[in-house]
């Protein structure tokens, strides 16, 4: 099996707090990838590490066996990494479409073009509709991004995601926060695009059903160290897992 | 979409019809007018280029003037030195772009990684830097005396000077009206909204930094050259911190991330100053301008925070936000 990211021994630390704990994991190419852990386990900051909002005190980070560690946020979004923020990051004071144009414009490489009129460019609005439409959002696309409830800023962070078309999704709870009759909506686009079996999908979420669910593989963190991975299905059974973070409480949401 | 073009190219129809009544004024005005019109025109230009580092980019500078200053410091010395043909002229402008764009490149590099308040810190810095460079080099610049220079034989009519201020004006207008709405532009704007996500959805901030700082560099530093070629003067004034505060406050009261805004802030400004020290002699405190400036920029950020142009938008833009939901629930 071909590894798109790879991490040897990535740690950080704040301080005297490890966050990040030696983690060393290979995520499969073209596979969807779940991270679990109770709150605190260092699932967000992780991703950080490997998106490039935060540099690792120690270890380091291949992308298709390519060292990144020291690469910007902007050169990892270009290779191809791409993720969605947990905390609500957009612009708050365009438009729901200028929030997604923004994304199309990088992802086409339109970046220093200064002669000609953003409308211009036809098919960035077209795609952006487009994408809008997948994640239940078109009709809000005049709106401002401040005046949108919590789960449409979920939404929007996924369509920004979607518009910058990487091979690497880094997806952080993507539903959090979301109303419930939201949720299948969200999740039916994440299936889509992993039926499409050409992205690399990586997921921290709480709702072990999404997870059973979509994932091939599962990474369990806990105080920042990875204490294991396998098969949905080998997590389940696995008893660290159970002592240290499913406990009862995967058996009271079964109930 | 086919609205958004029709009511721009409406808008373009009203700009254009000012500019040619402007161009028409000096037929019916005295010289004195004349000359305040067109100071106008030359500090509309120097608010513009001010505006796209602050209400676009959301860069706060501090020492704007320091690019009006090399403008206007390149355009008298050569004046000075050499003969004031126009070739010496047009030699000047060319000097005083290229010195601005290197200069505000250097600064850029240097000080743009750094968050904005230390940015604007260093802005001030550098120019300080430069006014106290024009009060030591007096074997260059004659110090704090200044000099005038002879402008080139056709450009001594103060009509002449007004007509070209204004072609500048409009033609930076258009320009930078373009730029502000071009994919660059657009990413300027979201760099000013949220640098971080702009940055993780792949643009280098930093280069979009640079970039604007030299382009609204070298858009202050012609707002320069045209003061000198109207006042046929200069001092270190050119330089001063106070020239700084000037272009803020008429890009705060004329409406940040606006093109208009700062052109009638502008002109609002440089009334006041016309008018308020014709009243020296009433009272005076008409002096001390700079008081009755603070009083109007404290309201204006407490009650109207956007400006004037940005006020009016609002009103007009949120009444029809309600229109549209009127018609919604009427449907």
């Amino acid at each position: 099996m071909a590894f798109i990211l790879e991490t040897k021994d990535l740690t950080i630390r704040f301080g005297g707090h490890t966050a990040v704990d030696k983690v060393t994991v290979q995520i499969p190419e073209k596979k969807f990838t779940s991270i679990i852990g109770p709150n605190g386990a260092g699932k967000t900051t992780f991703f950080n590490l490997l998106s490039g909002q935060l540099s690792p005190t120690e270890g380091s980070i291949f992308y298709k066996g390519n060292e990144i560690t020291k690469k910007s946020a902007t050169e990892r979004t270009r290779l191809g990494i791409g993720r969605s923020f947990q905390i609500t990051n957009v612009f708050p004071n365009l438009t729901v479409l200028e929030n997604v144009r923004l994304a199309i414009q990088s992802q086409a490489n339109v970046r220093y073009q200064m002669l000609k009129h953003f409308l211009h460019y036809k098919r960035f609005e077209e795609k952006a509709h487009n994408i809008l439409d997948q994640v239940l959002l078109d009709e809000k696309a005049d709106t401002l991004a401040s005046n949108l409830a919590h789960g449409e800023k979920r939404k929007l962070e996924i369509a920004m995601l979607l518009a910058l078309e990487t091979e690497v999704l880094l997806l952080d709870e993507p539903t959090a926060g979301m109303a419930l009759e939201e949720v299948p909506a969200i999740m039916e686009v994440i299936r889509k695009i992993k039926a499409e079996e050409d992205r690399t999908i990586v997921l921290i979420e709480h709702k072990m059903d999404m997870i059973m669910d979509l994932s091939d593989e599962v990474l369990v963190l806990f105080h920042g160290e990875l204490i294991a991975k396998g098969t949905p299905e080998e997590i389940v059974e696995n008893e660290t897992v159970q002592s240290a973070y499913l406990g009862g409480m995967y058996d009271e949401q079964l109930a | 979409m086919v609205l958004i073009l029709r009511n721009m190219t409406k808008s373009n129809l009203i700009y254009l019809g000012i500019a040619a009544l402007l161009l028409f004024l000096p037929m019916i005005i005295t010289g004195s007018t004349k000359f305040m019109i067109t100071q106008i025109f030359v500090f509309a230009i120097f608010a513009m280029s001010y505006d796209l580092l602050l209400g676009y980019t959301g860069i706060i500078s501090f020492g704007h003037a320091m690019f009006f200053g090399i403008g206007a410091y390149s355009t008298a010395i050569f004046m000075d030195h050499f003969d004031s043909s126009l070739i010496a002229l047009f030699i000047a402008i060319l000097v005083a772009v290229l010195f601005a764009a290197l200069v505000s490149f250097i600064v850029g590099m240097l000080t743009l990684r750094l968050k904005t308040h230390f940015y604007a810190m260093l802005t001030l810095a550098f120019a300080g830097l430069f006014l106290v460079a024009a009060e030591k080099m007096r074997w260059l610049t004659r110090g704090n005396d200044g000099f005038t220079i002879k402008a080139p034989e056709i450009l001594r009519d103060s009509t002449t000077i007004y007509i070209i201020s204004l072609i500048s004006l409009v033609l930076i207008f258009f320009g930078l009206r373009r730029l502000t709405n071009s994919p660059f532009g657009r990413v300027l704007v979201a760099i000013r909204e949220n640098e971080h996500r702009t940055e993780s959805l792949g643009y280098n901030v930093l280069h979009y930094k640079v970039l604007v700082t030299v382009i609204s560099g070298v858009v202050a530093s012609l707002a320069g050259v045209l003061y000198i070629l109207s006042l046929r003067f200069v001092n270190t004034g050119v330089f001063g911190t106070d020239l700084t505060i000037d272009v803020l406050l008429m890009t705060i009261i004329g409406g940040v991330g606006t093109l208009v805004g700062p052109i009638i802030g502008a002109a609002l400004i440089e009334l006041a100053h016309d008018w308020i020290s014709g009243l020296a002699n009433v009272h005076w405190i008409f002096e001390r301008w700079l008081i009755l400036y603070g009083i109007v920029y404290i309201l204006m950020v407490i009650f109207f925070p956007l400006g004037i142009v940005g006020t009016i938008r609002e009103k007009f833009s949120g009444r029809k936000k309600s229109k549209n939901n009127a018609k919604q629930k009427a449907s």
